[in-house]
């Protein structure tokens, strides 16, 4: 499969340039030196072929030979990718772990998805059909939570002329064929596809329904919709793992992409002996049973961090062409613009902003146009969601990820060191954070909940916002020079705060809050304003509402309250309604 | 490997060009990137160096201890065909070596025929331990509000005169592996301790020095020393060779190995010469574009694997140029290890020791090495709490600095008092005084006791019913 196509000329890190066949292509996967490291092709000029190679390259001397495969880098596709940890260019790392112990080596060759493994496969179509791409050959039953769908690959269309009957098979073995305008194709479980190029679909839909994630902030005040493209942008420190984690435990989507791309080790081995013991809310089986994990850890090779996030795109536009609805975290896509900079330094190409390849903007937008929310081949309803954490530099975001990053996503939630700093998690600044999806996901709110979410939304952000311009005033004369009325407002807000925008991760009851629940708590905080505005229309002091029981009662209400038991907030709405009239009473 | 084998001991000539401490070589096509090669000048003395980039045409070489006396004729380039290794033994600790790992105490070259690559090879997420054991180091700062844990990297951010070499000399001193409140610390053998210092002065070294050896700790000291008087290019060299014997004694000889290495702003600045030189795209600060993967290949050299029970706890210490913490060597060290701890001026001209800043400082793994069965149960809500209280005073002194005290309300007033309380009682201690985990837990109450019982929303009603000590 792999002849002699050139010989090594220059080597800079993972850069390499290779003398040799003119008949190398671009992007195409190559093996480099005796070790058959390998690398992908990103420049040609004349016999000139520049590579860059996933591994280590120390060690290695000009004249070197370079091996060529005649295959752009693909990753394989097929029953036995869920629960699996990849690296950057999709080898197990739990099989790289048996083979070279505790520690990578460089040179290993895996194939990612394990051959021998047997899996049940359920015919659904009839021989002499006449089949197009991304239509259902059959079922596997992949885990508990999850029904694989083998597919007709996307570039073939024939008439079938056989499929195996119901039984276990490898992913190697034939499992059908089809007679194509070109000869008849035998078809496997296992299907590749070339990481940068996107898997094709029928069209796209509207992004109406929300990725629910569980996380107050988020799905209340700053929605994603399914299939829309979300930045989580913040210094060092200011939670954006955390925030990461926590919607790849909660989010309503029925298969998990997790691209650790240039993170710390210790968090990929927390998300590898967490989710196999945490129970997906939805289904009742473990979290891990739904996702994948790509790990390409800070000290992992660097070109291979650029891989991943493709790698990463692909397998989930895969699940998407079977009807399911993916969520993909990049952790972060600050380091996945690092190497592409690195590089291209290496490369000697002329730099725009800090350093950045001029394309960068151009690599951003490739890559969340990939999310959407999709026909697919063979009819069905599929999403990619992105969401995509930024680490700037200083914590500052005019700089250029950030900035470009800004111009693809609809859905921008902005992590604030002060916040954090306070330890109020998620640090999510209300203020500066934006969604465009507002409007698409309101009438999914009402027919979910039968209240007027975006009424209720829109009435917290004024209260919040207001609280944001009184606290400039109080800054510079005190909360008592303010008149009880708007005292009321920041004591609504830090309820608000305190007891709706924060939420504690390691809490077993509010780390996850469901739609009805969220409504309710936000309900009850309005509710609250409502009266007490009232109150002291009438002539209370803000410091009688401050004392009132309920107060605590509110802020304290996201860890008392299961999700399934919401007749709770009925209570509390009868307490609240049940001290406010006392209070009437008194000044009436 | 033959192949290795038979280019080791070639010799070329043809140097063409020589700038700072980088020489470029002609007609180097048997030279290997990455590889060291031993630099011969006319007077026949021996220098060693490490290639940089490579082509059939030429070399880059970056000398260790450079180019000083070398030329363009008369300078011959040995190849050795392999890449940097050190020896690694037991033996070493108690020992002191110069960046490169050379002995500099007079004491004999170590026996022994293991020898490990520099730069180490990534740990497989797979095989790794998350790690969960707390480090009690007898400063409540650090015990409370943000707890060192067994495998984690932890860098001290701080400034020029501040004392972060106490401070690093205390927790080495004091540090046990942490035991639940009230319960005496598990029997544990003590710590291994490698040090490496990059280009500091003499002082600090021997400050650190004569520190290992009154708290008895000498033999078990390993320390690489590449002082601010030594070349530059070596700092490159010394964390790697200091990791590469840590990961010896973590991993294979099952022992837990803290690592103190400083100062890291020292390195990155030769890291920057050696990039400025050879003339390549600059990112921020003229710092080259992949520092952050330079000093993630360090960095995640820490932590636990499961086929060892030994660890590597890394202490980074860095001096923040101007005390600016979004300078690229603190940002990115943040973007890498798992927290930090910061110092701050303020504290420090009050007369707080140890002067740590308590809001920007962090830990990352703190989560998972404390509350019940581990510290306390009421710990996790004890430290969220002290952290939002001692932010809202923040608030409450700068709007005190514009109407006054006295204008302050009740409740404003009392978190003033708590504020001062905080940093007298809780953040300030001596040098000497090693706090065990119940002591610092409580003292946290006992300044909770400050507050009125509606202010602490982040701890339970049942913590407040336990511990707490007010009205």
């Amino acid at each position: 499969m792999s002849e002699r196509i050139g010989t090594v000329k220059w080597i800079n890190g993972p850069v390499i340039r290779a003398e040799g066949s003119r008949q190398v292509g671009m992007m195409e996967l190559v093996e480099v030196g005796e070790e058959h490291l390998i690398g992908e092709v990103i420049g040609l000029n004349g016999d000139i072929i520049t590579i860059q190679v996933y591994e280590e390259t120390s060690g290695m001397h000009p004249g070197a030979p370079v091996f060529g495969t005649g295959l752009p880098l693909s990753v394989e596709l097929g029953p036995g990718l869920l629960r699996s940890i990849f690296d950057g260019i999709q080898r197990p790392l739990p099989i790289i772990e048996m083979r070279t112990g505790s520690f990578i080596s460089r040179g290993v060759h895996l194939t990612p998805l394990y051959r021998k493994d047997r899996w049940e496969f359920t015919p659904v179509m009839k021989e002499g059909t006449v089949v197009t791409g991304g239509e259902v050959i059959g079922t596997v039953p992949e885990t508990p939570s999850i029904e694989h769908r083998v597919m007709i690959p996307p570039d073939i269309s024939g008439t079938v002329t056989w499929v195996a009957p119901a039984k276990s098979y490898t992913i190697v073995e034939p499992i059908a064929r089809v007679k194509t305008a070109d000869g008849e194709k035998e078809l496997t479980m296992l299907q590749r596809w070339p990481i940068r190029r996107l898997r094709p679909y029928k069209t796209r839909l509207d992004q109406s329904i929300p990725l629910i994630t569980g996380q107050r902030v988020l799905d209340t005040f700053f929605p994603l919709g399914k299939g829309g493209a979300a930045a989580i942008p913040g210094g060092f420190g200011a939670g954006k793992t955390v925030t990461q984690h926590s919607i790849a435990k909660y989010a309503d989507a029925q298969v998990v992409i997790y691209i650790g791309c240039g993170e710390r080790g210790n968090e990929m081995t927390e998300v590898l002996q967490e989710f196999p013991e945490l129970i997906d809310p939805r289904s009742g089986h473990p979290l891990m049973e739904r996702t994948v994990l790509i790990a390409n850890t800070s000290n992992m090779p660097v070109a291979a961090r650029e891989a991943s996030v493709y790698t990463g795109i692909t397998i989930a536009e895969y699940y998407r062409d079977m009807g399911y609805h993916v969520a993909l975290m990049a952790d972060s896509t600050s380091r996945w613009a690092e190497a592409l900079r690195e590089v291209s330094g290496r490369l000697e190409e002329m730099p725009a902003e800090e350093g950045y390849p001029a394309y960068l903007a151009a690599r951003l937008a490739e890559f969340y146009e990939r999310a959407g929310y999709v026909r697919t081949l063979s009819g069905e309803e599929g999403s990619v969601s992105i969401i995509g954490a930024v680490s700037p530099p200083g914590g500052d975001f005019s700089e250029p990820v950030t900035q470009h990053t800004k111009r693809f996503i609809r859905c921008f939630w902005a992590l604030d060191k002060s916040l954090a700093s306070a330890r109020h998690f998620p640090s999510i600044n209300w203020l500066d954070s934006y969604s465009e999806y507002l409007d698409d996901v309101a009438p999914w709110w009402h027919k979910a909940t039968d209240q007027n979410w975006i009424g209720m939304r829109n009435k917290a952000m004024e209260l919040l916002s207001e609280e944001s311009r009184l606290s400039q005033i109080v800054k510079l004369v005190g909360p008592d020079a303010l008149p009880d009325e708007q005292r009321l407002v920041l004591e609504t807000s830090r309820l608000l705060r305190e007891g709706f925008l924060q939420q504690n991760a390691m809490d077993t009851i509010d780390a996850y809050s469901t739609v009805q629940k969220q409504i309710g708590m936000l309900a009850l905080m309005l509710y609250f304003h409502d009266r007490a505005h009232d109150i002291i229309k009438m002539g209370a002091t803000i410091s009688v509402i401050h004392k009132l029981p309920v107060v605590d009662t509110l802020i304290r209400m996201k860890t008392q309250i299961p999700n399934d038991k919401l007749s709770m907030i009925d209570e509390i709405h009868e307490a609240i309604n049940a001290q406010m009239t006392q209070l009437e009473a008194d000044y009436k | 490997m033959s192949e290795l084998v038979d280019r080791g001991g070639q010799e070329v000539v043809g140097v063409s060009r020589i700038e700072g401490p980088i020489l470029v070589i002609e007609n180097a096509g048997n030279l290997g990137y990455d590889e060291v090669v031993e630099v011969i000048d006319s007077t026949g003395h021996m220098r060693r160096g490490r290639i940089l980039e490579v082509s059939e045409k030429m070399a880059v070489i970056q000398i260790f201890s450079g180019t000083t006396g070398l030329s363009i004729d008369g300078t011959k380039v040995r190849i050795t065909g392999s890449t940097l290794k050190i020896p690694v033994a037991e033996e070493m600790l108690g020992r002191v070596f110069d960046g490169l790992g050379t002995p500099i105490d007079g004491g004999p070259v170590p026996l022994t025929n293991h020898f490990a690559d520099i730069n180490g090879q990534p740990i497989n997420p797979t095989s790794r331990v998350y790690p969960r054991d707390y480090i009690q180091t007898g400063i409540s700062v650090i015990d409370g509000m943000n707890s060192l844990v067994m495998g984690q990297k932890l860098p001290l951010f701080s400034g020029a005169g501040l004392p972060h070499d106490q401070l690093a000399a205390q927790i080495v001193r004091q540090a046990t592996l942490g035991a639940p409140a009230g319960e005496s610390a598990k029997h544990a053998e003590d710590f291994a301790i490698v040090f490496a210092a990059m280009g500091v002065k003499h002082d600090v070294a021997n400050y650190f020095k004569n520190s290992f050896a009154e708290s008895g700790a000498l033999a078990r000291v390993a320390m690489f020393l590449n002082l601010a008087d030594d070349p530059p290019v070596e700092r490159l060299i010394t964390p790697r060779a200091a990791l590469t014997l840590a990961e010896y004694l973590a991993f294979e000889k099952g022992m837990h190995v803290l690592v103190v290495l400083t100062d890291m702003t020292n390195y990155c600045e030769a890291l920057r010469q050696i990039s400025n030189i050879r003339g390549e795209v600059p990112s921020r600060k003229g710092y080259p574009g992949y520092l952050y993967s330079d000093l993630a290949s360090m960095y995640e050299r820490t932590g636990r694997v499961k086929t060892s029970k030994g660890s590597i706890t890394q202490i980074p210490i860095l001096t923040m140029p101007n005390d600016d913490i979004t300078h690229p060597v603190p940002d990115l060290t943040g973007y890498i290890t798992e927290g930090q701890i910061v110092l701050g001026r303020t504290l420090y001209q009050h007369g707080i020791y140890p002067p740590i800043s308590i809001l920007p400082s962090l830990s990352r793994l703190m989560k998972d090495g404390i509350g019940e069965g581990q510290t306390r149960e009421d710990h996790p809500h004890l430290m969220a709490q002290l952290y939002a209280a001692y932010a809202h005073v923040q608030d409450v002194r700068s709007l005190a600095s514009v109407i006054g005290e006295e204008e302050l309300g009740e409740v404003d007033q009392q978190y003033l008092a708590f504020g001062k309380a905080f940093e007298g009682k809780y953040i300030s201690q001596s040098f000497t005084e090693n706090r065990n985990i119940e002591q610092t837990l409580n003292i946290g109450w006992d300044l909770l006791g400050l507050l009125p019982k509606e202010e602490l929303t982040r701890v339970s009603l049942a913590e407040i019913d336990k511990y707490y000590k007010g009205m």
